[in-house]
């Protein structure tokens, strides 16, 4: 029981680290010398020495996706913080709903976030030789697992 | 000696504080506002606020007057004077059919609406307000800036959709725990008048309670122990299955 505990508590702040990692770094597209993410576009110059950041467009799109990056971990964080809380006061064999909503809450924020980028971002660079950044990808992957673990929170029952 | 020295160095910049909010600050006695920055659509009005705050009552010699200072440009051009309860539009410069007043002295307003904006208009628009015997004071600069299509300003979309978000979930969270408490607390109320109904049951005779066992609610044939027939089991199954899908 207890290593299933850990488990989820485990899940859970992974889930908690991926979204903290896509939505900070910047890494979101990458190309020869530009790393592009919500918050800022830099290019490197080509001696590598140098780099240049400046903040990214100010496009409602971008914003939303950042507005959703940020419900996500505010809800993921809140999600941890019931769950201590349902932990102990729940009565014996109850369910951790409001956890479990708030952790697929974040899933569903996270989701909009990577679907909304994947739509637009294709406007925002003419050039086609970029490629998408891990922190992308760490998004798409925060999403499946915060799901799945907002579903182990609804389903499990506090031990009899 | 020493750790003296620095306590006693606050109290000379506090007096001075107090010194000069209490006997300078009524010198500075009219205060104008406007806003810092206005956008403007081609072709469309821009409203420019102007309210000011003054330690007199509003006079009847109050006067508003607005210059307007291109991009660029060094000198300003007085464009809008109100006084004596009259507005005035100067005849000079590109704005004079274009003005409107809309402001009202008696509410403190001095705004001033700007039609059919053009990209020239871009510059500083300074409002100046005069209350007799209050006229010193500073005035209050806008810079108007005149887009194609006006840009929603950064963190507008990111602050309404977080707020949004946010707001629409604590509602739902509200409403749901208070649609729990309501059925929480009619359930109790329900549990307590069946059992005050049992209660009352015991001291009649039983012909009378099975009568009445007929006609009420499945809830009631679920307290029922007494009856063993089969009709009544089936009963109290069903309810008892009812009264687990209202729990979940």
């Amino acid at each position: 029981m207890l290593l299933l505990l850990l488990g989820i508590l485990f899940l859970h702040i992974a889930v908690l680290v991926l979204l903290f990692v896509s939505t900070i770094v910047s890494q979101w597209l990458v190309g020869n010398g530009h790393r592009t993410d919500l918050w800022q576009n830099c290019t490197t110059s080509a001696l590598g020495a140098v780099q240049h950041c400046y903040s990214s467009s100010v496009s409602e799109w971008l914003q939303s996706v950042q507005a959703t990056m940020i419900l996500s971990v505010i809800f993921s964080v809140l999600s941890l913080f019931l769950f201590f809380c349902q932990l102990f006061t729940l009565t014996k064999g109850g369910r951790f709903y409001i956890t479990g909503v708030f952790q697929i809450l974040a899933g569903l924020c996270v989701m909009s976030a990577a679907a909304i980028y994947t739509v637009r971002h294709s406007e925002w660079h003419v050039n086609n030789d970029y490629s998408y950044g891990f922190a992308y990808i760490l998004a798409w992957v925060a999403f499946p697992l915060a799901l799945l673990s907002g579903i182990i929170y609804v389903i499990l029952r506090k031990r009899e | 000696m020493a750790p003296g020295a620095p306590s006693s160095s606050p109290s000379p910049i506090l007096a001075a504080l107090l010194f000069s909010s209490l006997v300078l600050s009524p010198t500075l006695a009219i205060v104008v506002y406007t806003d810092r920055e206005v956008y403007g659509a081609v072709g469309s009005q821009v409203t420019l606020h102007c309210s000011f705050w003054s330690s007199e009552w509003v006079s009847d010699d109050i006067s508003f007057t607005w210059r307007y200072q291109p991009e660029g440009g060094r000198d300003a051009i007085s464009i809008f004077h109100y006084a004596k309860g009259q507005p005035y539009i100067d005849e000079v410069g590109t704005f004079k059919e274009r003005i409107q007043w809309v402001g009202d002295p008696s509410w403190k307003d001095g705004s001033i609406v700007i039609h059919n904006l053009d990209y020239s208009d871009n510059g500083t628009f300074t409002c100046d307000v005069k209350n007799p015997p209050d006229i010193v004071g500073k005035t209050s600069q806008v810079t108007l800036y005149v887009f194609e299509k006006v840009p929603t300003r950064y963190g507008v979309v990111l602050g309404a959709v977080i707020g949004g978000i946010l707001g629409v979930v604590l509602l739902l969270l509200l409403l749901f725990y208070l649609i729990r408490y309501c059925w929480l607390r009619r359930q109790a109320a329900l549990q307590r008048r069946l059992s005050a109904m049992e209660k009352g049951k015991f001291h009649k005779s039983s012909k009378d309670s099975s009568k009445r066992g007929r006609q009420t609610p499945v809830l009631y044939a679920m307290l029922d122990h007494s009856r063993s027939t089969k009709a009544a089991s089936e009963k109290k199954s069903k309810g008892l299955g009812e009264s687990r899908k209202d729990k979940k």
